[in-house]
């Protein structure tokens, strides 16, 4: 297979209600990957996806898809979206709501014969949604119509943006299978953004933390999200609700993924860089922790 | 009804019509220039399209009038290259309603051009679609109401117009004399079942084609999803 590494080297000055935030990214994406660009939101994670799209022109820099340079600001290249070969799924999806599912499939068709469209409904059963505007489907059909819309071209690089984040808990994780399906089936190069971290673990090859335009960790999401310096016995991830002063000590209330409440002592210290909302790792060393089969009737 | 009465009603929905339609043709363009161009001197253009709305007629057809005048380089030109002059014909009261009527079909279309999420026009690209495919088949098909507006408003306003007719065109039976003109016509010398004739039919014309107007974009907007 032709090797499309994706080389990025840009920079972008960004104005945002929090002020002006540099851009400036330096990475690669393997050819048929799935790289996930994890972070806050205002990170800059979107834009750095629509420059690849080519819709966001980065301020200077280099963009090489392979042999083929996408954006250069010095020699004054930038292809546009439309000679790039990409597929982009939006965060609100961008389904044309005066056409109907086979016809928003179709419209970005080559072959007006529209075969590869007749493949794609079938494979994301969307055959008895077909005849039907966007507007009256679910949310999870809607995923599914702009991830077969955004493949029908057949793209060597597949951006999608915050894909599962309009949905809920128990629609994601069905949805997930549908995108680990889709890389599969598409062998294409993906790139997808999230701030979800399990959306991240459960599909990502590789991870690129981004926070304040810069880059602070990348690799392997299983080793980026457990820091082998903490090696705790007992790990788990959730939510900072609340943080109460009690004498020399706080109580920091943590809701944890699946919403079970943990109160943690912590100290001055300790608490100097947490407020509510942040998202904390709980690590426990000192103490083996019991472990217990829950039954069924519980 | 005498001839002269049916000659004058015709020439006004001649009027409308053409001006709405070459509107169509120049509107489209503008607006979608004007709802997505980040040039700089955008609000000059904007600012520009939108005087008919404010100054009164006579202000713009007093300078419409003083272009077409011979001795202006615009007159001087178009008389000596096309052996054409523009004051007092047809021609020159439709160039003059097409400048007049640009707000009433620019505006409604930009503004919804404007209201549609930026995805659906990124969407289109990514897809490969050309700029053109992507105003026919994409933005313009999910604008239907506001082009709905903006035909009706153009067409309703060159019906009743009258300041600019009477500047530019005067009133000469058959070739500028339009409704409203001969309205005043007809009061000044006052012949007020005349006048009452073209009143009611000029009121009751606009009324029932903008009520059908309406009413159809009334329904086009109960399935649209924003």
């Amino acid at each position: 297979m032709e090797d499309l590494v994706i080389r990025i080297d840009i920079r972008k000055t960004l104005h945002s209600s929090d002020g002006v935030m540099t851009l400036d990214v330096k990475m690669e994406v393997p050819s048929g990957t799935l790289t996930a660009v994890f972070g806050p939101s205002g990170a800059g994670k979107t834009t750095l996806l629509r420059m690849l799209a080519g819709l966001t022109k980065p301020d200077s820099g280099t963009i090489h898809f392979g042999e083929t340079v996408w954006f250069d600001s010095e020699r004054g290249i930038d292809v546009p979206p439309q000679a790039r070969r990409i597929g982009l799924m939006f965060q609100d999806y961008a389904l044309f709501p005066n056409m109907t599912v086979e016809q928003n499939i179709r419209f970005a068709e080559a072959d007006k014969q529209g075969g590869y469209t007749e493949e794609l409904l079938d494979l994301f059963q969307l055959r008895e949604f077909a005849k039907q505007k966007p507007a009256r489907l679910s949310g999870g059909q809607k995923q599914r119509v702009a991830l077969a819309r955004a493949l029908v071209r057949k793209p060597q690089l597949l951006l999608l943006d915050e894909p599962l984040s309009a949905l809920d808990a128990a629609m994601r994780v069905r949805l997930q299978d549908e995108i680990i399906r889709t890389h599969r089936l598409s062998r294409a190069t993906m790139v997808l953004v999230s701030h979800d971290l399990h959306e991240v673990l459960r599909l990502a090859h590789t991870v690129v933390c981004l926070d304040q335009g810069r880059i602070t960790v990348a690799g392997d999401p299983q080793r980026v999200f457990s820091d082998p310096s903490i090696s705790g016995k007992f790990q788990a991830t959730g939510q900072i609700a609340l943080i109460e002063k009690q004498d020399v000590v706080n109580v920091v209330t943590v809701v944890t993924g699946n919403n079970t409440i943990v109160k943690v002592i912590a100290f001055d210290s300790d608490i100097e860089h947490l407020s509510p909302g942040d998202r904390v790792l709980m690590v426990s060393k000192a103490f083996n922790p019991i472990i217990k089969k829950i039954e069924r009737d519980e | 009804m005498d001839i002269e009465f049916l000659e004058t009603l015709l020439l006004t929905f001649k009027l409308a019509s053409y001006t709405t339609l070459i509107l169509i043709v120049v509107g489209l363009p503008v607006a979608w220039f004007l709802a997505y161009s980040r040039l700089r001197l955008k609000p000059v253009v904007e600012a520009l399209l939108s005087m008919p709305l404010v100054l009164p007629p006579t202000v713009l057809g007093y300078y419409i009038l003083v272009a077409y005048s011979p001795r202006s380089c615009v007159g001087e030109f178009l008389a000596r290259v096309f052996n054409v002059r523009l004051a007092f014909t047809f021609e020159g009261v439709l160039i003059a309603s097409v400048i007049f009527g640009l707000p009433f079909m620019i505006q409604p279309l930009q503004s919804g051009l404007r209201s549609l999420p930026e995805s659906l026009r990124e969407a289109s690209y990514t897809l490969g679609k050309s700029e053109a495919v992507t105003f026919f088949r994409v933005l313009l098909p999910n604008i239907r109401s506001s082009f709905i507006t903006a035909v009706a408003l153009t067409f309703a306003h060159a019906i009743g117009e009258f300041g600019i007719v009477l500047m530019v065109g005067g009133n000469m039976p058959g070739v500028t004399r339009v409704a409203s003109v001969a309205i005043y016509d007809e009061v000044q010398s006052m012949n007020f079942v005349a006048a009452n004739e073209y009143a009611f039919i000029l009121f009751a014309v606009s009324f029932v084609l903008l009520t059908i107007i309406y009413s159809i974009n009334t329904r086009q907007t109960s399935w649209k999803i924003w």
